[in-house]
């Protein structure tokens, strides 16, 4: 049994939660393998950020079992790299590139203090995301798509084994999600990795599965994703833009 | 001007002196508490502890002056009620941060209203006035001994922790999941905050707490590219503010704490001013 727990990443069993009086998640189960990589999509309000929540071990559910390797979501935190939305952040605040992504190292020591190592492990991930550069400019004066991927290298610099990112392509423009997607394609090989979005179209060619959330969760392989599909998680008729459809015989791509 | 140099050296006037030292050696923890407070944007809390300081400082007087306590006085009641009230804050904030702006609210105003109640049956006349705005010229060797107290405090804890500082200002949720333990941290930084207010009190007076608090950090933080240089301008900033105001108000004959704010928000207003300007030119 435990053996089996082990092998999954994240299960989630029969989980119920709701805020107040509201239901947000009704009997949800998923399960979610090392190494996977998995998209969840849905209406805004309809349980993604708190599916994400419940993972983290940030809210408890009402009914059902969260486990992260096989323990409880709070115990197995230092084993997820987190990258928020990073329309949150406080535009004014003063901080340099460098000492945010160090804050992935923090938690190491009583004092917060970074060690030697600590700051190997910022760099490292500073040289993956491209960012040596402008690792001493304040955080405030850079770009949106450059934020994001501090943001990203704050969370590869904890060195989890699980990679969750929430709406992390909300602000940048498409060759930045070119880029971001490679990026991912290569942490895969390492992480599993768990993103939330409300774009569908561009999904389906990165992630294998895809987890459509309100207030039920339904898992689809991404080769399933059709308007119909689509029709069913959003409640009604929405455009979509294929990325990957071909328009002519000689093909329209946006590679 | 020399007629206040003069006074500062006259050695009969001990007091002016005191004054002056109080200012520039509280000046560190006003720059680095304020510095925390503006970028956590925590001011409204500050304001509503040093309103709390009231409440404290009247029961202080009511067991000193009615009960014949001796060593219950009004700064022990500052210090008891400001902890009091950075606790309850601390715990709203964790527990039902939904209704922090009501609860905000009532302590500002119930500190207040147990303060003047308090007052009111404390024999004799006690004036209000100054501990609503303060008079920096009445601190007495004590409260010098408490400011130095508290500079060894406020600079060893933030120096030691000051990561995590930063890290639950910028992003708590952030450094809650990397394992640290945020409420606590939180609530260290408002009874540090609690404390500094006390102090500020003294120089400044309960109504003007918060301006002092936040002026010198939100100057400082127009030429801040993080917070430890913000910090170190914050306690510039405030040190020349205070100073600055101290022999405005000795040579125009005007009370301290209101010409000590007053000069702070005008180079307040300037600095804006001036980013302002260079932004346009910019452009």
């Amino acid at each position: 049994m435990i053996r089996d727990l082990q092998k999954s990443a994240v299960s989630i069993h029969g989980v119920t939660f709701s805020y107040d009086t509201r239901a947000v998640l009704v009997d949800v189960n998923l399960d979610i393998a090392s190494l996977d990589s998995i998209c969840v999509v849905g209406p805004n309000g309809g349980g993604k950020t708190t599916l994400i929540k419940l993972i983290l071990g940030l809210l408890t559910p009402n009914t059902g079992t969260v486990h992260v390797f096989g323990s409880k979501p709070k115990e197995a935190r230092l084993r997820i790299s987190y990258v928020p939305q990073y329309a949150q952040y406080d535009s004014q605040f003063p901080i340099s590139v460098m000492e945010v992504v160090c804050m992935g190292r923090l938690g190491q020591s009583f004092t917060g203090r970074y060690s030697k190592e600590d700051r190997e492990q910022a760099l490292e991930a500073l040289a993956e995301t491209h960012l040596v550069d402008i690792a001493a400019r304040p955080f405030s004066s850079i770009s949106g798509g450059q934020r994001q991927r501090v943001l990203i290298a704050r969370a590869l610099a904890s060195r989890g084994d699980i990679l969750i990112l929430d709406e992390p392509t909300a602000n940048i423009d498409h060759e930045s999600e070119v880029k971001f997607f490679d990026l991912l394609g290569k942490l895969n090989q390492r992480m599993t990795i768990i993103m939330v979005t409300h774009e569908v179209g561009f999904a389906s060619t990165f992630f294998k599965r895809i987890a459509c959330v309100n207030k039920a969760v339904k898992i689809h392989p991404t080769s399933a994703l059709t308007g119909d599909l689509i029709r069913e998680i959003y409640g009604g008729d929405l455009q979509m833009i294929r990325h990957d459809h071909c328009c002519s015989g000689k093909g329209h791509s946006h590679e | 001007m020399s007629e206040f140099l003069i006074t500062l050296f006259d050695p009969n006037i001990y007091f002016f002196r005191y004054a002056l030292l109080t200012g520039i050696f509280a000046s560190l923890p006003f720059g680095i508490i304020g510095t925390l407070v503006v970028v956590r944007r925590i001011s409204y809390i500050a304001g509503a502890i040093s309103h709390c300081v009231l409440g404290g400082i009247g029961l202080g007087l009511y067991l000193e002056k009615a009960k014949g306590i001796t060593w219950f006085g009004p700064i022990q009641g500052a210090v008891l009620a400001s902890l009091l009230a950075a606790l309850i804050l601390a715990l709203v904030s964790r527990h039902a941060r939904q209704r922090e702006d009501s609860v905000i609210g009532a302590l500002w105003a119930v500190g207040m209203a147990t303060g003047l109640l308090f007052i009111a049956k404390t024999p004799g006349y006690v004036d209000p006035m100054s501990y609503l705005f303060g008079n920096i010229l009445l601190v007495s060797r004590s409260d010098f001994f408490f400011v130095l107290v508290l500079d060894v405090v406020v600079l060893g804890l933030v120096g030691v922790f000051y990561h995590k500082f930063l890290a639950v200002c910028f992003d708590e949720e952030f450094a809650r999941l990397r394992g640290l333990r945020t409420g606590w941290i939180y609530l260290l930084l408002l009874c540090l905050t609690a404390l500094t207010i006390v102090l500020l009190v003294r120089v400044v007076g309960i109504i003007l707490v918060i301006a002092l608090l936040t002026l010198p950090a939100a100057v400082a933080g127009n030429f801040s590219r993080n917070i430890l240089q913000m910090m170190l301008l914050a306690v510039l900033f405030c040190a020349g503010f205070v100073v600055t105001g101290l022999g405005v108000s000795f040579t125009l004959d005007l009370p301290s704490g209101p010409i000590i704010i007053i000069v702070a928000a005008t180079v307040y207003l300037f600095t804006l001013l001036g980013g302002r300007m260079l932004t346009v030119m910019k452009k």
